[in-house]
């Protein structure tokens, strides 16, 4: 395609503009915002093991979408989400236990930690395509595992428990509750603006088609490279929230591909991948019912082969299948052209 | 001085002996990786059960050994030609709807294959460790010296490794199907035109990746314990053993799969924890500093 191909930007007394809010996403918009202000009054009135619950909610949705982000997005599928939780929560381990920080900013200050070390983790794993590429961050995982499994000051094979005294057990349930929220919310919004900006403009160009971008100077390997430490970073954060609420941290189970990854693959995937919408569908599906279900294998065969059969017969999940009969976009990412 | 150190870690005979056991277990990561390394290069396809295909494999032969109360390598004769009936199933009803595809779905339904044979092995198994019980062979060895004694089972699964690979270089190098498997590598379209049946030949490389990861699988069972969630273990150490050795080079794959059982066995003799993880260390030396492996043709990008 040539530039002379491409349509002049609109000029004055065009029939067309090129739109992006629709009146159903700004609707949606006000719809999202009163949810919103709900969950934040949640702690006030819901009982113990509701706020609990939806602690690992936001969790869910932080970590959908920000594997979706890379995978959807960039590529860039990773089946090695799960070194960053786990460097959170060993980044928890680390600043409470041995550093004696304060608890709330150690979350942070673990996604940033995790970020850091999600660089030269990058730098090895981007001589990796596809597939590939999928395996290679699964090996860096498990080597984050075996280091931390070896590793005594962060107690070995058996792990450790946040050393949380300091802290009343109910002013900490509030708390980790609005940080998870942020998490959990931000994701969703840090995917949406990143989506909107130049970088997210790169990303979709370069995922619809790699060289075309490249020659029209949109530099690939850069724009990767920043959206996977972002994604490190914001995983870690959920990471870093979900063991603040369960303070055991083991390094078989917060470094475990079946516990993190494969959720997290199962729940962008049957929501469908490269939309915004779909991981939120996803996640709470999957949430409400893992609520239901339980850990039991049957709930994971079921959802495993609802998965495949996904990604073999409806690429692009639930949210596809609503778009393609209603033609809808509640983030509008996209942009149209209406007379 | 040289001789103090020997001592102190056990005299050199012992760290001969971490080589030769490294050199071995090698041969098993090579039988291993075939099937990876086949796939990959006939059709840049990675099944990420390939692993867990194995562990299914040695469930197999675990159940054959319970209900026929035989040796549980009797199953081989089983699983090899079940294993390569399945790769020509799967292939033509999954895996060709996902080839030439979007990759991030070839890499979700592979890992959803993986966890779903997972849990259904959990659901039937339990996650008991069981281990095949192939009787005398696994015990007996022929001692070479004080410190250095080589394992019948362990040599047989070497030689094992050895033997598929040369047997499949040969046949893509000699035969007439081989030169079509090579030519669909090269370029499926003009291979096509050719007149060679890409889907044939897609058929024909997964079933022998399945018939060579099952008997991988029942020498892993005879070898050591193994439960029903291993399969990732083994998925990592062939793909590691591809990489290392180089991709698209079958001759490759078995060096990468020795240097990564030396490097075990050597990192498992320096501390007992450090086995796995030195394995990997070699590995990610490797894709930092020559990606392109030890033998590679392919570029892995």
């Amino acid at each position: 395609m040539t530039m002379t191909d491409t349509p002049p930007p609109t000029t004055a007394g065009s029939r067309f503009k090129v739109i992006r809010a629709t009146t159903l996403s700004r609707v949606f918009g006000l719809v999202a915002l009163l949810v919103i202000i709900a969950l934040v009054t949640v702690p006030k009135w819901a009982d113990v093991s509701t706020v609990r619950k939806l602690v690992q909610l936001f969790v869910l949705l932080a970590v959908a979408q920000m594997w979706n982000l890379l995978a959807g997005f960039a590529g860039l599928a990773s089946v090695g989400q799960q070194a960053f939780i786990g460097l959170g929560a060993y980044g928890m381990v680390i600043l409470v236990n041995n550093q004696h920080y304060s608890l709330y900013w150690s979350i942070l200050f673990s996604g940033v930690l995790a970020a850091l070390v999600s660089i030269p983790m990058g730098l090895v794993a981007f001589r990796l395509r596809g597939s590939y590429f999928a395996i290679g961050t699964w090996v860096l995982a498990e080597v984050a595992r075996l280091v931390m499994k070896n590793s005594k000051s962060v107690g070995g094979g058996s792990g450790s428990s946040l050393k949380v005294s300091g802290y009343k057990a109910a002013t900490r349930a509030q708390s980790i509750y609005w940080i998870a929220l942020v998490i959990g919310i931000g994701a969703i919004v840090l995917a949406y603006a990143l989506l909107r900006s130049r970088l997210g403009l790169q990303l979709q160009a370069i995922r619809d088609n790699e060289s075309g971008a490249r020659g029209l100077g949109a530099n690939v390997y850069r724009t990767r490279f920043l959206l996977w430490v972002v994604v490190a970073f914001w995983t870690a954060l959920a990471g870093a929230a979900y063991y603040t609420q369960n303070l055991r941290v083991q390094p078989n189970e917060s470094f475990s591909v079946a516990n993190w990854t494969a959720p997290i693959i199962f729940m962008v995937v049957i929501g469908g991948i490269g939309s915004i919408e779909g991981p939120i569908i996803g996640a709470i599906a999957y949430w409400a019912f893992h609520e239901w279900f339980g850990n039991s294998p049957f709930y994971l065969i079921a959802v495993g082969v609802l998965a495949i059969l996904v990604s073999l017969f409806v690429r692009r999940g639930l949210w596809g299948l609503i778009r393609k009969r209603f033609d809808v976009q509640l983030f509008p990412v996209r942009r149209r052209l209406e007379s | 001085m040289s001789a103090i150190l020997a001592v102190a870690n056990g005299g050199a005979g012992a760290w001969v002996n971490a080589i030769v056991q490294g050199v071995l277990l090698g041969g098993l990561y090579a039988l291993l990786a075939t099937g990876l390394s086949l796939s990959f290069g006939v059709m840049r396809f990675v099944n990420l059960a390939h692993g867990d295909v194995a562990v299914l494999s040695a469930f197999m032969a675990f159940s054959t050994a319970r209900t026929f109360h035989v040796n549980p390598l009797y199953a081989l004769l089983l699983v090899i030609p079940g294993g390569f009936l399945v790769g020509l199933l799967v292939q033509r009803y999954v895996f060709d709807r996902l080839i030439g595809g979007d990759p991030s779905l070839q890499i979700v339904a592979t890992f959803g294959l993986s966890i779903v044979i997972q849990n259904a092995l959990w659901k039937k198994y339990t996650a008991d460790t069981r281990g095949l019980k192939i009787g005398k062979v696994a015990t007996r060895s022929i001692r070479l010296n004080n410190s250095v004694a080589i394992g019948w089972l362990p040599l047989i699964t070497f030689l094992c490794g050895v033997g598929v690979l040369a047997g499949l270089a040969l046949f893509l190098k000699r035969t007439r199907l081989g030169r079509a498997f090579r030519a669909t590598s090269d370029d499926p379209a003009a291979a096509q035109l050719m007149g060679i049946d890409n889907r044939r030949i897609y058929g024909i490389a997964t079933a022998i990746a399945m018939a060579t990861v099952a008997l991988a699988g029942v020498l892993i069972g005879s070898k050591s314990s193994f439960d029903p969630f291993l399969g990732p273990a083994n998925l990592i150490f062939a793909f590691e053993a591809v990489v290392i050795g180089g991709l698209g080079s079958l001759w490759g794959t078995l060096a990468g799969g020795i240097a990564l059982g030396v490097a075990q066995s050597v990192g498992l003799k320096l501390d007992a924890g450090w086995g796995e993880l030195a394995g990997h260390i070699v590995f990610l030396a490797v894709l930092a500093f020559r990606p392109t492996g030890m033998f590679g043709k392919l570029d892995n990008r």
